[in-house]
């Protein structure tokens, strides 16, 4: 009963970590970016979704708070990321580290309007599908049946574009060798808005589930940007992949500790394994190095 | 992050700020600038102003500061609620002819902050008194200033039985301070009665398990609870404390289950949405009683969506309730300002103003030491019962009287959007219901 519970209830959360985890890594993976208001974007769409659930119903509300995640991330590439990335004051070796300090405030000056307007409450959005289902003796809410679906629905969507698809195929091949994909003819600068839509779309979907599973606040940037930071590099910076994989580790790592030791130090174990794996295998579980 | 020099001063809209046609502007921020650059302006204004500076002190506004967590719901009702009280008696003459002028600082939850910006009020802009926060662990960092700069301070929120604690135990010192707010133990108190009242006999209920979050406020609170609950007829199950940056309670809420109780007991105000959301998500048979901060005020049933119908919890005063005639009067007009119902902060900070300002006019002075002598002196009937503050030989130094006749909090649920009172008996305005997944033995009498 308990090893259900355990089961059912990792599984939806490791789906949501991974679905937050991949957006990031494929930002870095191809373009090079750490977006530390990674967290800041998933809140924006989580809070635009509950506004507009409260006129328009919970559907509507998702929808709008998807929008809202890309055109977060919309925002955050033409007016912060790119503008540092092209400017010629800054010498390149430091245009990374730019981009990150850039980023981190650009995503403590969301958290900040967002308590601002709306406070550092937690905004909820209702569940899509109410009501619960018995699984094996389990009493689960279908909404969380319903979000790891949509995870994995998304993740085998992302699969199918860069593996099916030219544009990609063009993706995966700017994230080995960005220069010479210049070479055969594709403009970067596509490849690039390309990347950004889909991790706008996937930390918006993400954001919005979140708002319907646990609900989150602007007072969370901060928490959702390491825990996604601390995936990806767990995974393996640039690897989707390896995010997958340690998504699902980290995820059934904190349900295991706070379901049979104490729900106080979830967070721990995941940590310490951080810790270790930088130390012992830097490059993360599937990295490339 | 936030030096002396460059803090955020919210002023709150106050009656001044209203255009020619009645209406308000939005919310004013002052940045402050540079110390340097302020006081030489300010001085070469005063010498200029010299002659008539005289004439001008009567006149002189009274200053309260108000240190206050300004993004959280809990906490953005104590200065507006402040602003309200002041602008009443600003309209009706002020304090003798001067008007109260209340300046307040967003202390962004962090006591470090709020420190800073204690000091701030009293050196630079010379406020009389302060009033400050609902976090416990701001106002235990705030009462060594206090004592330190010898400015009366009052909370209209904190729980923790240490503020109380620190008066009682260095009188001399810590004099300053006033908790004008039930002690945690005394807010256990009243949920024990009212779930006696409401669980026990109401609905036969025999078992239960305490749920609260990790933190100062909590401590005290948990111990009378494990005390008095027994003796209302709840035996204890298990007690289980969470850290306050949980966001998953799914488990916490499984091993709740597996015990098997008749009813929650929570003591929780620095989270309140996530618990609530997940405990309807999940469809938790066990109901949920207690302390929920955060439920007490009308933007709960938004945030949540709802699913906060059938939740229980204690509170300072509660809408469409007369607990005194001023409380009525006093929500109406909140709401009418601010759009929504206040939070439980907002009816004590609504009183404190007025119990500050009656105290400098028994007083006679804005002076500390002849301030605190007159606060101890107070006997005011508030928003939420008649106020008076124990003495130096009782335990609760500087506390609020709990009990009857004076302060006993009451009990409210939430029923299809709205904060209904079921407890105490006199002022209940409906009975308790339960939603349809939670699931009560429909036991005697009620």
């Amino acid at each position: 009963m308990l090893a259900t519970q355990i089961l059912v209830d990792g599984f939806a959360i490791s789906a949501l970590y991974a679905l937050g985890a991949i957006g990031f890594t494929l930002m870095f993976g191809v373009s090079g970016v750490l977006n530390l208001s990674h967290g800041a974007t998933m809140v924006v769409a989580a809070v635009t979704a509950w506004l507009v659930a409260n006129k328009f119903g919970s559907y509507t509300g998702a929808a709008a708070g998807v929008v809202a995640g890309f055109v977060t991330a919309y925002v955050t590439y033409f007016m912060i990321v790119r503008p540092i990335q092209r400017s010629q004051a800054i010498p390149s070796e430091e245009k990374e580290i730019f981009v990150l300090t850039g980023t981190l405030l650009w995503g403590i000056m969301i958290q900040e309007a967002i308590a601002y307007f709306y406070t550092d409450n937690p905004k909820t959005v209702r569940p899509l599908i109410e009501g619960v289902v018995n699984i094996n003796g389990v009493r689960t809410p279908s909404n969380e049946i319903l979000i790891a679906a949509i995870c994995w629905g998304a993740i085998g969507l992302l699969w199918l574009l860069v593996n099916k698809t030219r544009a990609g195929k063009a993706l995966l091949a700017a994230s080995i060798n960005p220069r010479g994909l210049t070479l055969l003819g594709f403009e970067l600068s596509n490849i690039y808005l390309l990347v950004w839509t889909i991790y706008g779309v996937l930390a918006g979907i993400a954001g919005v589930l979140l708002a319907t599973f646990l609900g989150t606040s602007s007072s969370q940037t901060g928490q959702l940007t390491a825990s996604a930071f601390s995936i990806v590099v767990l995974g393996g910076l640039g690897s989707v992949s390896g995010s997958l994989l340690a998504a699902y580790v980290v995820g059934y790592l904190e349900t295991v500790t706070a379901y049979l030791i104490t729900p106080e130090i979830r967070s721990m174990p995941a940590l310490i394994l951080l810790v270790l794996v930088v130390y012992v295998r830097p490059q993360g579980f599937l990295g490339r190095r | 992050m936030n030096s002396g020099e460059f803090m955020f001063r919210v002023r709150v809209k106050s009656e001044a700020d209203k255009d020619g046609e009645g209406n308000m502007p939005k919310k004013i921020i002052r940045h402050a600038t540079s110390v340097a650059a302020c006081s030489t302006a300010c001085l070469a204004v005063a010498l200029a102003a010299a002659p008539s500076a005289a004439r001008a002190a009567d006149a002189e506004p009274i200053r309260i500061g108000i240190i206050s967590e300004a993004s959280a719901i809990v906490g953005v009702a104590i200065p507006n609620a402040a602003q309200l009280a002041a602008d009443e008696i600003n309209a009706a003459g002020g304090i003798d002819g001067r008007k109260i002028e209340i300046i307040s600082y967003d202390d962004h939850n962090s006591a470090a902050d709020a420190v800073r910006a204690f000091q701030r009020a009293v050196n630079q802009d010379h406020v009389v008194a302060v009033v400050a926060s609902y976090i416990s662990e701001v106002v235990l960092a705030l009462e060594p200033w206090s004592a330190r700069l010898k400015t009366p301070l009052l909370t209209p929120g904190a729980a923790s039985d240490e503020i109380t604690r620190h008066i009682h135990e260095d009188y001399e010192h810590n004099k300053y301070t006033f908790h004008e707010w039930l002690a945690s133990s005394s807010i256990a108190q009243s949920i024990c009665d009212a779930s006696h009242d409401l669980f026990v006999t109401g609905y036969g209920m025999k078992t239960t398990v305490v749920m609260s979050e990790d933190a100062a406020w909590t401590k005290p609170l948990d111990d009378r609870f494990l005390k008095c609950l027994p003796e209302a007829g709840l035996q204890v199950l298990d007690h289980i404390r969470f850290s306050p940056d949980s966001t998953d309670f799914t488990p916490i809420f499984n091993q709740i289950e597996g015990k098997k109780p008749d009813v929650i007991i929570t003591g929780i105000s620095h989270v309140g949405v996530q618990p609530t959301v997940q405990w309807a998500a999940q469809q938790v048979p066990i109901p949920l009683g207690g302390n929920s901060s955060q439920s007490t005020t009308s933007t709960f049933w938004k945030d949540t969506n709802g699913a906060a119908d059938g939740v229980v919890s204690f509170d300072g005063a509660a809408e469409g309730v007369a607990t005194t005639p001023k409380t009525m009067p006093f929500t109406e007009a909140y709401v009418k300002r601010y759009g929504v119902t206040p939070a439980y902060t907002g009816y004590s900070s609504y009183d404190a103003i007025y119990i500050i300002t009656e105290a400098i006019q028994r007083a006679k002075s804005t002076e500390a030491d002849p301030l605190v002598t007159a606060l101890e002196a107070t006997d005011h009937v508030g928003t939420v019962g008649r106020m008076q503050f124990y003495g130096k030989d009782d335990v609760f130094t500087h506390g609020l009287k709990y009990g009857k006749g004076l302060i006993t909090g009451l009990t409210i649920q939430w029923q299809d959007g709205k904060q209904v009172t079921v407890w105490p008996e006199n002022l209940a305005t409906g009975k308790l219901r339960f939603p349809p997944f939670v699931k009560v033995k429909q036991a005697a009498a009620n």
